[in-house]
């Protein structure tokens, strides 16, 4: 039986009717097609379904979508866009800290939340901070260089918005 | 062959183009996508590992709500579905044929692995396919099962396949045995081990996916894969399986979350989507779950090796002798012939001047999952057994491995150096990359943080690893020779466009490799035009003429081979129009920056106002040209690239825990040359973090009954951030000989020269406890175990 | 999924009123496990009640010798909790290493309690930091409330409102990860009651285990070196693909000194 919710996602109020079991990653990706979040694995490991429910990184695909009732949900097509990337897109980009792209966007709102929670962290930090995510690509070197470039950016540039896009 | 020079692009580490969708979630891949109309596939998949199939019993799951059909083997079978084929056949040494059981898409009378198809549930949505594939039910007839590749060839073993007798696919050689004999009868000193290739499963961070179409008011049959390779799955699909037109099957392969060798193979479920896309006429998508992936994609390695070196008085090595036993799961997947012998038996040279080499491998069938190409594909296992060999030598003959190497390296000079497992490498300088590695990771004063590594209670260790791999497997000639059913050249189409800008089609396939960059850096530069006037197209047979997809570390350098001689091609056609314009000869015209210059004068046309002219012939020479400005090239390369490098692993071991703690990895590594150094390394990076998996994490099991043990991350161990440390990369260059960029290949690179690196710093470090072997992955528990073991024989 | 009813509570007493009513109905606290277990089918309740929105069930306080901390609160409340490090650093260290910061974001201290997983971190707290499980009915000391792998002291359809954990002098929390999943695959926490000293291990057993062979030792004296080479018994300890139940023993003598080194600081 669908239930009806309200919910902010990526700044916009939306109205759904989601069945009990659906997913939180399942909403985003099929009812508002904002397929940027990824399915990667059904054990909850690899990460690269993380977004944010009110400004925490959470794993969609172990979260159902009513649980997101009232909550407000950044995704990654919410973080910053091609004409205005969240200093973390950026350093992704200048770092080359993606290869297939497919964990990308999970790593990002992860590594988002991680410079939220620790402004300045040591590389063991950022790599012991990224444990929820998964990349098969990058082996990891780059992510880290992009992460603690981002954090160097993101603290001289203190009126910047910081935490959550 | 004309060398392609720099005109300032080619080796600039540029950003990458394709970043900005990925950054942004605006990828496309393909269950990103949906179709009008679209159902659902769910796979019934056999729990047992070897069954025989009574019946299939569907009516709970037709009745099911959402549910549109189901079907079976049967049903397949009864459409004249074929088989999928196999795409490289070996020879036994007896020259007879490889066994070649069938692997239709969906089984009718027995199932070979857990996993294998057996029916398939369409549904309006993911989740009713999904439910309602629970509800088929199937009678199964358990059966014995082998998983073991030793065990399968055992006497009385289960049988996988009848046509398979023994469980035997091939029993393949290469080499000399004679002159191997005679080599070891005079050795001073032989060195034997026995090693094990530990199975992996390539977990791209994408599950599979795939739409399968068919418009019957056009007979168009369209399939989107996450595929490395769609020109090659629309040939064999539409040859073998459907027997189907080309020119009315259309595969693309969108934006692909990494493949590692996974996705170069047409599978079950492509043929499935489409054949039920067929029968019900509305598209059908099927997205793998990680668990499906874990049981059906193919996996690598799985090697038993016993290995033996004989080496003179002064330790020249003088002959090499290896058995391998090599599992290829319950079907032949598409290359997996190739991988344990022409990929591995021709690599067992090493970068040494070894004068004998044998090799015999048999091929087995066992009740796992199909085993295929991964990373590496056959380098990696070739590299493990000649790396360890080598430093096993070393330790027995008490000599530094660093000089062991050096004194039987193939010598600098002596390029083209002809092996005796017929490879000719064309180029090389091993002492280079050694002697560079060794510093960048400070050889030299290893001893020092070894002792104040002790003082902290850790047992540190340092090993080397020279490998060499081949790239980009050529030529076709020679390939089909040795059994490729295929050939193996690439090709590309540049198409200039009126007003200067420039598509590019290649048949190379990007699934992060960032050829929408590296592609767009030569072509721009070559052109003198900017890079954002570049656009590659890649990844859909309806768009690029031909292509052999993206394996092998073979993009640049036979995809960008072939996109240089189209692209001279452009330039060529562009000085006959540009001589018109200028009135001058064409041997008077160069090409410089941008434009074509009457040599010695300041006479000149842009790139652009040639090809505008070539789409606006108004002045223009028709009597010798047509218009237009659109090129092609198919290339086919003379030879395999050879990259090879050093490998250095330093790492410390807890005792008391067995963990082993990588505190510096050094790679110098000669690709040849180098067009984007940023992605370079990023693919170093990349191929190391799969190396160190190898050697440290993953490990793919199954137990007794054929049930895989490692089926999710939970078990299954993926290298993480916090379990690699950063790396120090660097890169010195021989050129390739016999392409035009003189580049070699870098994607796998990390992956095959990394596991002995990481073994032997292991072995390095316990040498002191009498420990003197660790099998992979060598993880806490295993290092632990072998420390105690080796005390308990101390203390007896 | 299978399909249920979902239902938020609003209040403790609802919630247990609706588990009494329904015997196939779930608590849904953070939904770490009981998601994944569900998606994979190995769970289909009839009905999940969401506890998420029942406010007295989260916040952390201190009270006397104890820390109350309420069944609803995250794990990452748990690790940056100004009263938990003061009072208990080793509390928000070993929250600070459960899962990873998603798992960490949504996780909750009731629901790992209740679900007593046998690789779980929090049950060693539980039963190290000699707590009282609190309930909708009763107070569940700690040592007689984990019976088993997945197996409690909690009736069916009984909730935990908040854990009270006990104020150590000193307390320490090592963790010998599962490599793949990184749930424990043997963690200790130690904590120095003053003379009394519990050692819980998780990870190695069926569930969370006292060792008082330990605890002896290190009541006479608290160090490391009190507890070298005191062997701890492998038989009823778990094997797997990660590591023998002789590796585990050996572990959790290794994981027990270290958490010590970690609690003298």
């Amino acid at each position: 039986m669908a239930i009806p919710m309200d919910l902010q996602v990526n700044g916009q109020a939306v109205h759904l009717e989601v069945e009990p079991e659906t997913l939180l990653v399942d909403a985003l990706r099929n009812a508002l097609q904002l397929t940027g979040t990824h399915v990667g694995c059904d054990t909850s490991q690899c990460g690269a379904c993380t977004v944010h429910v009110d400004g925490k990184s959470v794993k969609s695909c172990t979260m159902l979508a009513v649980q997101a009732a009232g909550t407000a949900i950044t995704t990654i097509e919410g973080l910053g866009s091609p004409g205005a990337l969240h200093p973390m897109q950026a350093a992704f980009r200048q770092h080359h800290a993606l290869q297939c792209g497919f964990c990308t966007p999970g790593m990002i709102m992860s590594a988002v939340d991680l410079l939220a929670r620790n402004p300045n962290p040591s590389e063991a930090e950022v790599r012991a901070g990224l444990e929820g995510n998964i990349c098969r690509c990058t082996g990891y070197h780059n992510i880290v260089a992009a992460v603690l470039d981002c954090a160097k950016v993101m603290n001289s540039a203190p009126s910047r918005e910081k935490a959550h896009g | 062959m004309v060398e392609v020079k720099s005109n300032g692009l080619i080796g600039q580490a540029v950003k990458r183009t394709e970043d900005l969708r990925f950054i942004t979630g605006r990828g496309q891949y393909t269950d990103d996508m949906s179709r009008r109309q679209m159902v659902y596939a769910a796979m019934v998949r056999s729990p047992l590992a070897h069954a025989r199939i009574r019946s299939v019993d569907t009516s709970a799951a037709r009745a099911a709500p959402g549910v549109i059909a189901v079907y079976t083997g049967a049903d397949m079978a009864a459409d004249k579905i074929g088989g999928l084929p196999c795409g490289w056949a070996v020879k036994n040494k007896d020259g007879s044929a490889q066994a070649e059981p069938a692997h239709p898409a969906m089984q009718v009378e027995r199932v070979r692995h857990v996993g294998d198809h057996v029916a398939v549930v369409i549904a309006e949505t993911q989740a009713e396919a999904r439910a309602a594939a629970e509800l088929v039910n199937v009678d199964y007839e358990e059966l014995p099962v082998v998983v073991d590749a030793r065990a399968a060839l055992a006497p009385g073993a289960p049988q996988v396949h009848a046509e398979a007798p023994n469980n035997l696919c091939f029993d393949w050689e290469l080499g000399d045995a004679s002159a191997v004999a005679a080599a070891f009868s005079k050795a001073a000193h032989i060195v034997k081990l026995d090693l094990r290739n530990n199975r992996l499963i390539p977990n791209a961070m994408e599950p599979r996916s795939c739409i399968g179409d068919f418009d019957s008011s056009t007979s168009e049959n369209t399939l989107i894969t996450a595929s490395q390779n769609p020109h090659v799955i629309r040939l064999l699909l539409a040859a073998f399986v459907f027997g189907i037109p080309e020119h009315k099957f259309r595969v693309v392969a969108p934006d692909v979350g990494g493949g590692f060798g996974s996705k170069i193979y047409p599978y079950p479920e492509d043929v499935i989507v489409l054949w039920v896309a067929r029968k019900i006429g509305r598209p059908v998508k099927w997205t793998a779950t990680r668990s499906e992936a874990f049981l059906s994609d193919a996996q690598g390695r799985d090697h038993y090796s016993h290995v033996e070196l004989a080496l003179d008085k002064d330790a020249n090595f003088l002959g090499l002798k290896v058995d391998t036993i090599a599992n290829l799961g319950g079907y032949l997947s598409t290359f997996a012939p190739a991988v344990p012998t022409y990929l591995y038996g021709t690599l067992l040279a090493g970068c040494y001047r070894t004068p004998a080499i044998y090799v015999n491998v048999k091929g087995v069938f066992t009740h796992t999952a199909p085993v295929d190409a991964y990373r590496g594909a056959g380098r990696p296992e070739a590299t493990f057994v000649v790396e360890r060999i080598v430093e096993q030598a070393a330790r027995q003959l008490k000599i530094d491995p660093a000089e062991l190497r050096r004194r039987n390296f193939i010598p600098t000079d002596g390029f083209p150096y002809q092996t005796p497992v017929a490879l000719t490498y064309d180029t090389g300088n091993y002492h280079a990359t050694l002697a560079s590695g060794l510093k960048l990771a400070d050889y030299a004063g290893f001893a020092a943080r070894k002792a104040e590594a002790a003082k902290r209670g850790k047992l540190r260790g340092i090993g080397i690893s020279t490998y060499i791999e081949a790239c980009g497997i050529a030529p076709s000639a020679v390939a089909g020779a040795l059994g490729a059913r295929a050939g193996l050249f690439e090709a590309a189409t540049i198409r200039v466009n009126p007003t200067g800008s420039v598509t590019v089609l290649t048949g190379s396939h990007s699934h992060g490799q960032g050829h929408e960059t590296t592609f767009a850096q030569v072509v721009a530069d070559m052109l003198g035009i900017p890079m954002e006037s570049v656009e590659i197209v890649h990844g859909d047979t309806g768009k690029i003429p031909f292509g052999m997809g993206t394996y092998g570390s073979r993009s640049l350098a036979v995809g960008g081979a072939a996109i240089v001689n189209a692209t001279r091609k452009v330039i060529d056609k562009g000085r006959r129009i540009a001589a018109h314009l200028l009135e001058a000869s064409a041997e008077d015209i160069e090409f410089t920056g941008g434009r074509y210059v009457v040599k010695g004068t300041d006479r000149a046309k842009a790139f652009g106002e040639v090809a505008f002219t070539a789409y606006v012939p108004h002045n223009f020479p028709h009597e010798t040209e047509e218009p237009g400005l659109e090129e092609s090239a198919f290339y086919d390369p003379k030879n395999f690239t050879y990259p090879a490098g050093c490998h250095v692993c330093e790492l410390e071991i807890d005792p008391d825990t067995g963990v082993v703690e990588i505190v510096k990895f050094s790679a110098s590594d000669d690709f040849g040359r180098i067009v984007n150094p940023m992605i370079v390394e990023g693919q170093v990076h990349g191929g190391l973090v799969q190396g160190i998996g190898q050697a440290l994490l993953e490990n793919c099991v199954y137990d007794e009954s054929g049930q895989l043990l490692t089926g999710s991350y939970l078990d299954y161990c993926m290298p993480r951030a916090d379990d690699v440390p950063s790396f120090q990369v660097m890169t010195e260059c021989t050129p390739c000989t016999h392409n035009a960029l003189g580049v070699k290949g870098c994607g796998e690179a990390g992956a095959i020269g990394s596991p002995p690196a990481v073994i032997n710093a292991i072995l390095d470090a316990l040498s002191g406890l009498g420990v003197t072997d660790v099998p992979m992955p060598a993880t806490p528990h295993v290092v632990w175990s072998a420390i105690r073991a080796a005390k308990g024989r101390q203390v007896a | 999924m299978h399909t249920f009813v979902y239902q938020r509570a609003t209040s403790l007493a609802d919630a247990v009123a609706v588990l009494k009513a329904k015997p196939d109905a779930r608590p849904l606290a953070g939904g770490m496990t009981l998601l994944p277990t569900m998606k994979l089918g190995l769970a289909a309740p009839s009905d999940l009640i969401d506890l998420s929105a029942i406010g007295d069930l989260r916040g952390i306080r201190r009270n006397g010798d104890r820390v109350v901390i309420g069944a609803m609160t995250r794990h990452a409340e748990v690790a940056a909790s100004a009263e938990v490090r003061a009072a208990i650093p080793a509390l928000a260290s070993l929250a600070d290493g459960i899962g990873d910061a998603q798992v960490r974001n949504r996780g909750t201290l009731g629901g790992s309690v209740a679900n007593s997983d046998p690789a779980a971190d929090y049950p060693a707290a539980v039963l190290g930091l000699d707590a009282n499980v609190l309930t909708d009915r009763r107070t569940i000391a700690a040592d007689q409330f984990f019976l088993g792998m997945f197996a409690t002291a909690l009736d069916a359809g009984e909730l935990i409102r908040a854990v009270e954990f006990r104020v150590p002098k000193r307390a320490g929390y090592a963790k010998f990860p599962n490599p793949a999943s990184r749930y424990a695959m043997v963690g200790v926490l130690v904590a120095d009651y003053g003379g009394s000293v519990r050692v819980a291990v998780t990870g190695a057993g069926a569930c969370a285990f006292r060792v008082p062979t330990l605890e002896a030792a290190l009541g006479k004296q608290f160090s490391a070196a009190a507890i070298e080479g005191i062997e701890v018994s492998a038989s009823e300890l778990n094997t797997d693909l990660h590591g023998s139940a002789e590796y585990r023993a050996h572990l959790v003598g290794v994981m027990a000194r270290r958490a010590v080194a970690a609690a003298l600081g």
